[in-house]
């Protein structure tokens, strides 16, 4: 079983390698939150840990891990979609003006 | 395997090729959003199916656990301000690596009360490692938090003889580790693993300077992702194996990256703090140079009749917020025939792709970024290099003093530039300590003061000019 597991590692490290090799330096902070959103998986191992009724202490350890990791996901994905929604290519130059009229109050 | 085993297993695999949908879809800005959005459906449909599972019996904590991370999480998402994020990323780094320890912890205890009493060794070692890495990052990724938020000094803070106590620390862990593999029942050894993990992810990232910062975030990044990939093998689960895989290696990608962005290696960021590197050579010969102050009305007017601009931005830009400014200037340069690019250094800023972030925010098409490789062979040819508070990553001793600290590092050539303005709070040195042949050049000008009120007036020069 471990081994098995060990190839599932293996090859899901090496296709996340050669994805992410790809990933432009422009995009390198989306890509952060966006890995950090996707390990909120940990959920699923929180969430049995919380639900499966083994005791206090692993349903209140259970009960941490799922705020955390339910935190990671929502605000990980939220912010991810924040970010990419910013990243827009060059408008034609008649929208430029237009622009510059709605510029976003600067942050304080 | 019981249908429901079944439906839980089938929602993993979709949730497993949508995330990897996901991140390949950031390989294109356009496409990111949408793929993005792919792996957050693939989020809920593991999420579902693991709800199902015949194991959870009781819902309550569940349901209580869901809606107070959700309520958490929704101000994490969508109230932080662009200028916050390297200690927003920071500080989920922690939240990660803290639900990949507890599941650890409540696995181990489980084991021995109430649970069958005995582990594998291979079990065993994957608890070890998930829940030894987890707490080193939990604290690591608090300090880095802490520093980033500048709630703790940002400089490299150092004493006598750190490495040795990190060495005898990460030695004792290991020596715990063996330990319980080897017997699981000593509980001891496990508890106080962890308590030697944390304290030494506090004091590996306690020395380490605010410009290092982007190796370590993404440095931590790896641990958080390696610690979910263990919990993965401790709990037989094949999604969680994946995930922290997938995680692992873009945060160990990002860090080659950034690293050699340095020129420097992961054992040099982690055990040789850069802040007090010797500056008394450059300080010696300095006192017989002087820089060159320009007004902004000057600066203005170089600025308005050049034809290739390059803004070069750096962390002095994101402390200052100055990229609303920024853009505002670069359209009006723009409106007047000129062209503008904007150069970006991989390590600019508190992390990986900090200034593309701000400039995106701030309107700034993206096809106007351009790294470091791409520009490089412009700045011969550009009349005006506009630096904004950025200082290591345009100093030329990194390409001609081989005793510089920074020798070897790769930089932007904006000392190739027909003129370079400098904008700087005063004559302060860098994150290095070290002087900046830069701002002593013939062809450079300073112009003093803070970058965002600069800008400003640059702005309304240009439209006077």
């Amino acid at each position: 079983m471990l081994i098995l597991e060990l190839y599932i590692f293996v090859l899901a490290a090496f296709v996340g390698y050669m994805v992410i090799t790809r990933v432009p330096p422009l995009l390198h902070t989306p890509l952060m939150s966006a890995t950090n959103a996707i390990s909120g998986i940990s959920l699923v191992g929180s969430l049995v840990a919380a639900g499966s009724q083994r005791g206090s202490v692993a349903t209140i350890l259970g009960f941490i891990a799922v705020v955390a990791a339910t935190a990671n996901i929502v605000g990980g994905f939220l912010i991810t979609d924040r970010m990419l929604r910013m990243f827009r290519r060059d408008p034609k130059p008649a929208d430029a003006g237009a622009n510059a009229a709605t510029e976003p109050p600067a942050a304080r | 395997m019981s249908a429901r085993d079944l439906a839980t297993q089938l929602s993993y695999l979709a949730a497993s090729v949508l995330f990897i949908i996901g991140l390949r879809s950031l390989t294109r800005p356009e496409a990111a959003r949408r793929g993005m959005q792919q792996a957050a459906v693939g989020m809920l449909l593991a999420v579902c199916g693991t709800l199902i599972n015949h194991a959870i019996v009781d819902y309550r904590w569940i349901a209580a656990g869901l809606v107070l991370g959700a309520l958490i999480g929704y101000p994490l998402g969508m109230w932080v301000p662009t200028t916050a994020l390297p200690q927003r990323i920071a500080m989920s780094l922690s939240f990660g690596a803290l639900a990949a320890t507890l599941v650890g912890v409540s696995e181990y205890h489980h084991v021995f009360h109430g649970g069958e009493g005995l582990i594998e060794p291979g079990r065993m070692a994957a608890l070890g490692f998930e829940v030894l890495l987890g707490s080193i990052t939990v604290t690591g990724a608090l300090v880095a938090f802490g520093k980033l938020q500048e709630v703790i000094p940002s400089r490299p803070m150092t004493y006598r003889g750190q490495n040795f106590v990190n060495l005898v620390l990460f030695v004792a862990a290991v020596a715990l580790f063996v330990l319980v593999v080897v017997d699981p029942t000593q509980s001891g050894a496990f508890y106080g693993m962890i308590g030697i993990a944390a304290l030494l992810g506090l004091l590996m990232v306690l020395p380490i300077g605010g410009a290092d910062m982007p190796v370590v975030v993404a440095l931590l990044n790896s641990y958080c992702g390696l610690a979910a990939s263990a919990t993965g093998f401790a709990l037989g689960n094949s999604i969680l194996i994946i995930c922290g895989a997938l995680d692992g290696a873009s945060g160990f990608l990002l860090s080659m990256l950034m690293s050699k962005a340095m020129n420097r290696s992961f054992s040099n960021v982690l055990f040789g703090a850069f802040g007090n590197a010797p500056a008394a050579t450059s300080a010696a010969e300095g006192t017989a140079l002087v820089a060159r102050s320009i007004s902004a009305e000057d600066a203005a007017i170089q600025l308005a009749y050049a034809q290739r601009v390059i803004i070069v931005p750096g962390y002095g830009m994101a402390v200052a917020q100055a990229q609303h400014a920024v853009r505002e200037l670069a359209e009006l340069i723009e409106k007047r025939g000129g062209e503008v690019k904007y150069a970006i250094h991989p390590v600019a800023g508190r992390m990986p792709g900090h200034m593309n972030v701000l400039l995106a925010e701030a309107n700034v098409p993206y096809d106007r970024l351009y790294d470091m490789d791409e520009i490089n062979g412009e700045f011969p040819q550009t009349d005006v290099a506009l630096v904004i508070g950025a200082n290591d990553v345009v100093n030329p001793a990194a390409r001609s003093d081989p005793t510089s600290p920074i020798y070897g590092m790769p930089i932007l050539d904006v000392d190739r530039a027909k003129a370079v303005i400098v904008l700087k709070r005063g004559m302060a040195v860098g994150f290095a300590g070290i002087e900046n042949a830069l701002f002593f050049a013939p062809a450079t000008s300073m112009l003093f003061g803070d970058a965002k009120t600069s800008i400003t007036r640059l702005v309304s020069e240009v439209k006077s000019a």
